[in-house]
């Protein structure tokens, strides 16, 4: 039985907690302005995928499309201190269950209906 | 669950009375987790409505009945602006949580009150986008690509309008209640609302705005 003594459940931390370890000020504040600044740059980089001519057109929204996801990658971690640490796991799941509904949601409604335009002969 | 009597060290209860719980123990969540967890599950709720918006949008995109089309309509300098507002907003939230972790009245209130003035800049420079758009005929009921419009970025836009009034309150309730627990709760969630709005104008910057004027 010994050994189950090290093992310790690790406590749940709440959505947007910064978890267990209570990081110093300057850890926290670090935190923060690395995410801004990469979310400032992820953004810019949108908007200048967008307007420039520099990329090749078609390949533009899944420039933007990697951008956006990459940027709300960066909220999650950087804002909301999501990881990947075992007190994380109920909300981590949470938002996977999410964004498998959203997935569904988004791209089986895009599929169905570019079907339905492509069958009906509507070419608008 | 109860806070502990003595506090320990910055953190008196919550997160750090909870892992000594289910060290202890075991038992039920502290408080702190189970509102914040739910709330987590009400924005996840929220999302997944707005993904419907989406895909209703990117559906209806073509469908602009001779109408305005979205390159003619968008502003993307008034979208930039309005994004560097809403991120600088969601940065502030951030500092306003630390402050809140650290119990201190003042920069509280002054992180919360610039949040909440970047949140009204954002609403104001919306509803002057809105306005503009009108006035050139552009109402929802004009075209379904309008409908569309409105209904998504309207609703993001109400959803940033009612947390400006939470934020209010909530500035209130520091001032006359303190850093009590079920204060800082409230904050809490709060701040998740906040943050998530957010991620959500991320989608809508890039696919109704920058997507809009490239189809």
């Amino acid at each position: 039985m010994s050994d189950r003594d090290d093992i310790v459940p690790p406590g749940d931390t709440a959505p947007g907690d910064t978890g267990p370890e209570h990081p110093s000020f300057v850890e926290d504040l670090q935190t923060y302005s690395i995410g801004l600044l990469l979310a400032g740059g992820l953004t810019a980089l949108s908007f200048w995928a967008a307007t420039s001519h520099y990329i090749y057109l078609p390949a533009i929204p899944v420039a933007l499309a990697a951008l956006a996801i990459a940027q709300m990658g960066v909220h999650l971690v950087f804002f909301l201190h999501l990881t990947s640490a075992p007190d994380n796991t109920n909300n981590a799941l949470a938002l996977a269950f999410g964004l498998l509904i959203v997935s569904l949601i988004f791209f089986g409604s895009l599929w169905i209906m570019w079907h339905l335009n492509y069958n009906m002969h509507m070419h608008m | 669950m109860s806070a502990p009597a003595i506090p320990a060290a910055r953190y008196p209860s919550g997160q750090a009375a909870a892992s000594e719980q289910a060290t202890a123990h075991g038992g039920p969540a502290a408080r702190r987790i189970v509102v914040g967890y739910g709330f987590w599950l009400f924005i996840l709720s929220d999302i997944v409505m707005f993904s419907v918006f989406f895909a209703t949008y990117v559906v209806l995109l073509v469908g602009t009945a001779n109408g305005p089309t979205p390159a003619a309509l968008f502003d993307l300098r008034n979208t930039a602006l309005e994004t560097a507002l809403l991120l600088l907003s969601s940065f502030c939230c951030g500092l306003a949580s630390m402050a809140v972790e650290r119990r201190n009245q003042l920069w509280t209130q002054i992180t919360l009150a610039v949040t909440g003035l970047l949140g009204m800049g954002f609403i104001l420079l919306e509803a002057r986008e809105f306005a503009h758009m009108a006035a050139e005929g552009a109402t929802p009921q004009r075209s379904a690509f309008l409908s569309a419009f409105f209904t998504l970025v309207g609703c993001h836009g109400l959803h940033v309008s009612l947390g400006l009034v939470w934020l209010a309150t909530t500035m209130a309730q520091f001032l006359a209640k303190g850093f009590r627990q079920s204060m800082r709760n409230r904050f809490y969630c709060f701040s998740l609302f906040w943050h998530a709005l957010d991620i959500i104008w991320i989608g809508i910057f890039t696919i109704v705005y920058l997507g809009g004027t490239m189809a």
